[in-house]
């Protein structure tokens, strides 16, 4: 019954979102205001019934309803609750399922809290979003139906991939996905505007919340995701370059991009044009990202094949919505405005740097991910592409970024003086160079390139402190008014820093991680004792033990440096009967200086057992970096939601930028 | 000029969803591969494991045998892997591990950390090999018949659902051919 319910709520949510696809569009198009305040109606209700419909395969999940195919195909009820639970969309209809959810959330979110945006806007902006839905609502409906019987019913479930029986299955695709398609927003907004064809940048200061939200839960979630694989993989990766990976890094440079260009947009009034094409981009590359991984197999181009129907469905949807929104662009671009002419060197010119650098950047992950199909469809001969494809590409034009990002904050807008802007770098120089030469003359031995990304790191972070005690005047007025001035700083400049600080913090656990790793495999067994990094390791006992649905075995490894016991790990290796499959959750002791990382292998012949170890410096670094960025996305978006708030209550929005904190941005000394 | 700037983001579009269309319909498991119905290359390979056997051709003839190309640097890999393990351990056929493009201590330590479902190991780093196979990303498995000729190509992982529709049948067959 309750699997009944699910396709009815589905069923209504798609003929919900097709007349919020057409009747706002039309109320705009003739200025009928009842028909525009449609829209909000509509998307709070297409939400709900998708909420509704998502309930109700969950609670098939929960109780383990075998009649449903998708619930049979991939859950067992031996498992974990929250594994049932987050075992709804570690599946292709699932998954799709969570896809609609959260693109009709934030299609809800502009109904319930957008009612600052002009009616007009909203209501186009609403018709979009309601025909994105549409448009994936069918998908589901015609490919991917998650509520298809299965009869007779099995008495068991086939149980979940064990890799993904793991607490960031819970947390990691949702943020993702809470990213990549709250990146429709920006689409949505995008098309409106152009539809709208008013030459002012009002849309972008409506659409940045969203933008903001939605770049700031993709930074999450691919910080997870990485996090995950981590822990979860046992050989101590966190970034493989793989397609699917790719896939969620593509967007995630467009809607960077994006955030920054929407910036200038917003303030200056100029990139109009620009902003709008990075909008439909963005979202035309989480749809892209959507197609690659979808059919089943995670992790591979291979993946294409898999079930052709889904593919080509989702294809045409692609060609409609990035074919549609660019031809619209082609059409009406030229209606949006110009904006005020700025020098090279200046602020705007420096946001033009960093849109420059991440579209190219993007560019080669594109090709690293699609060339292969691009020589296959040509030659017919198969490659593959490699991390070394990505060392030599995008390394050092990520490299280039960062010297970049230290000098744009810090400078004026319009037009900004060079001799003026050098002496203004000089600490952040200072501190970079200073890194790179002590590190190059203790690690000769390792080459100058670690020694440049740790300057670079050093550069970054203390530049981006300089963006507070420039602004405050730090050493120009006494130290009690400068505290005073950065308190009252608006919590966007704290975003900026705490983003571009966590992109340092990312870059200085890279550089360690990859450079100094140490990392050992030996076969030891009960008593045994090696060395390793400096430390004696002891390997104590190993003891069988039983999980919910698996089987442990949990070695204990002593560690003791100069006869001191340092820690206790106990890595384990987990067995799924279910599935007759071994995982290994690793053993980590972290610390502010690295990680120091235990996996436990199979049991030999000779009753030993494999221990892999791995000496990570810095490496807690990397998911520092990326949640100090996180944190600097959601300070940007609770600047810009309380402004959002002043001008709900406000009546009457004010056309040029006049809040107390874009007076303030704009007028950087 | 500046009018046919937009016209740019559209045309690359138009090629990239060509480029996609083609990639649907060029499926890469249908492709027939050019070992298919062909006797297995030459081709003697060195231990991975230290202390055991390498791989050859000759070990090959008499049986019905999987070779599956693997990598411990390859992620599908570890997903197939608890598949091939199972396979092994129900003696349903035997398999040989090719450990590509990949030094065989990382593809020994792989091995030993995974466990290892194959009766003989032979390490390819310099994708020797797996060029005269065609291989073009792994995991791949030939499934190669009694007198040593490839009979099918799989690309992409071996999933239980793989073995049970796919290879199980194809394998039994085989075993039935004199």
């Amino acid at each position: 019954m309750t699997a009944e319910i699910g396709r009815f709520a589905l069923m209504l949510a798609l003929m919900i979102s097709a007349a919020q696809a057409i009747l706002p569009m039309l109320g705009a198009h003739r200025r009928d205001a009842r028909l525009m305040a449609f829209a909000d109606a509509a998307a709070i209700a297409q939400f709900a019934f998708i909420a509704l419909a998502f309930a109700c395969l969950v609670r098939s999940f929960l109780v383990s309803d075998f009649s449903l195919e998708v619930v049979a195909a991939n859950s067992h009820t031996a498992k974990p609750f929250i594994y049932k639970f987050s075992g709804t969309w570690g599946n292709h209809e699932g998954s799709m399922m969570l896809w609609v959810l959260i693109l009709s959330l934030f299609g809800a979110t502009v109904g319930a809290f957008g009612r600052a945006i002009p009616l007009t806007l909203r209501a186009r902006v609403l018709s979009i979003q309601g025909l994105t839905g549409l448009g994936f609502l069918a998908f589901i409906i015609a490919t991917s139906d998650p509520f298809a019987r299965l009869i007779p019913a099995p008495p068991q479930g086939a149980g979940l991939n064990p890799l993904l029986q793991d607490p960031g299955l819970a947390s990691h695709p949702p943020f993702l996905y809470l990213g990549y398609v709250g990146f429709s927003t920006a689409f949505s907004f995008a098309i409106a505007a152009l539809i709208e064809g008013r030459s002012d940048a009002l849309w972008v200061r409506y659409a940045r919340p969203w933008i903001l939200a939605a770049w700031t839960c993709l930074t999450i979630g691919i910080t997870l995701g990485s996090l995950w694989a981590y822990c979860v993989l046992g050989w101590g990766g966190w970034w493989f370059w793989d397609p699917v990976e790719n896939a969620s890094l593509m967007p995630w440079l467009f809607g960077t991009a994006l955030v920054h260009c929407a910036l200038i947009a917003e303030r200056r009034q100029t990139l109009v044009k620009w902003t709008a094409l990075l909008g439909i981009l963005t979202f035309s590359m989480s749809l892209i990202g959507t197609f690659v991984v979808r059919s089943g197999v995670l992790t591979s181009v291979h993946a294409f094949a898999v079930d052709p129907g889904r593919g080509s469905f989702i294809l045409a949807l692609i060609v409609g919505f990035t074919g549609g929104g660019l031809v619209l662009f082609g059409l009406r671009s030229h209606r949006l405005g110009e904006g005020a002419p700025f020098a090279l060197l200046s602020r705007e010119g420096s946001l033009v740097f960093n849109n420059f650098m991440l579209i190219t950047l993007l560019a080669t992950v594109f090709l690293g991910t699609f060339y292969p199909l691009a020589i296959d469809l040509l030659t017919h001969d198969k490659i593959s592409v490699g991390p070394a494809y990505y060392n030599v590409t995008f390394m050092p034009l990520a490299a280039l970024l960062m010297l970049g990002m230290v000098a744009g904050p810090l400078l004026k807008w319009r037009e900004d003086r060079g001799r003026e802007v050098l002496r203004r770098i000089g600490p952040a120089a200072a501190a970079g160079g200073a890194i790179f030469l002590l590190v190059l003359v203790f690690n000769l031995s390792k080459g100058p390139w670690p020694a440049a990304g740790l300057g670079l790191a050093a550069w970054l972070i203390v530049g981006s402190v300089q963006i507070i005690t420039r602004r405050a005047r730090f050493r120009q007025v006494p130290l009690e008014q400068s505290i005073r001035m950065a308190l009252a700083m608006p919590k966007s400049t704290y975003g900026v820093v705490a983003a571009h600080l966590g992109l340092g913090v990312l870059m200085a656990g890279v550089i360690g991680a990859s450079t100094w790793k140490l990392e050992a495999t030996f076969a030891m067994g009960p008593g045994e004792t090696k060395t390793f990094a400096g430390r004696e390791v002891r390997l104590l006992t190993v003891e069988p033990g039983r999980g919910p649905n698996f089987e442990i075995e949990r070695a204990v490894l002593e560690f003791s440096r100069d006869g001191h016991l340092e820690t206790v790990l106990s890595p384990e290796r987990r067995f799924y009967p279910e599935r007759q499959s071994t995982t290994t959750k690793a053993a980590i002791r972290t610390g502010p200086v690295g990680n120091l990382y235990a996996a436990l292998g199979d049991q030999g012949d000779d009753g030993r057992f494999t221990v892999r170890l791995y000496d990570h410096p810095l490496a807690p670094w990397i998911w520092f970096g990326g949640a100090l960025m996180a944190i600097g996305g959601v300070l940007a978006f609770s600047g810009e939601w309380s402004l959002l708030a002043i001008r709900r209550r406000a009546p009457r929005p004010a056309p040029v930028p006049a809040s107390p904190a874009a007076a303030s941005q704009g007028a950087a000394p | 000029m500046k009018r046919f700037l937009p016209l740019i983001p559209i045309v690359l579009f138009a090629v990239f969803a060509a480029a996609m269309y083609f990639g649907l319909k060029n499926d890469p498991r249908a492709l027939p591969s050019v070992v298919v119905n062909k006797p297995m290359p030459e081709f003697n390979l060195a231990p991975v494991l230290p202390g055991q056997p390498g791989l050859a051709k000759a070990d090959l003839v008499g049986r019905v045998s999987l070779v599956n190309v693997f990598g411990s640097w390859c992620g599908v890999c570890v997903e197939e892997h608890p598949t091939l393990l199972d396979l092994s351990a129900r003696k349903a056929v035997a398999i040989y591990g090719v450990d590509w493009k990949d030094s065989p201590a990382e593809g020994a330590a792989w091995l030993n950390q995974r466990g290892n479902p194959f009766t003989q190991v032979g390490s390819d780093q310099a994708g020797r090999l797996a060029l005269d196979l065609g291989v073009s990303g792994a995991p791949e498995t030939f499934v190669v018949d009694k007198h040593g000729r490839v009979r099918f190509k799989q690309v992409g992982a071996i999933t239980p659902d793989v073995w049970r529709d796919t290879l199980g049948p194809l394998v039994a067959k085989l075993e039935g051919e004199p």
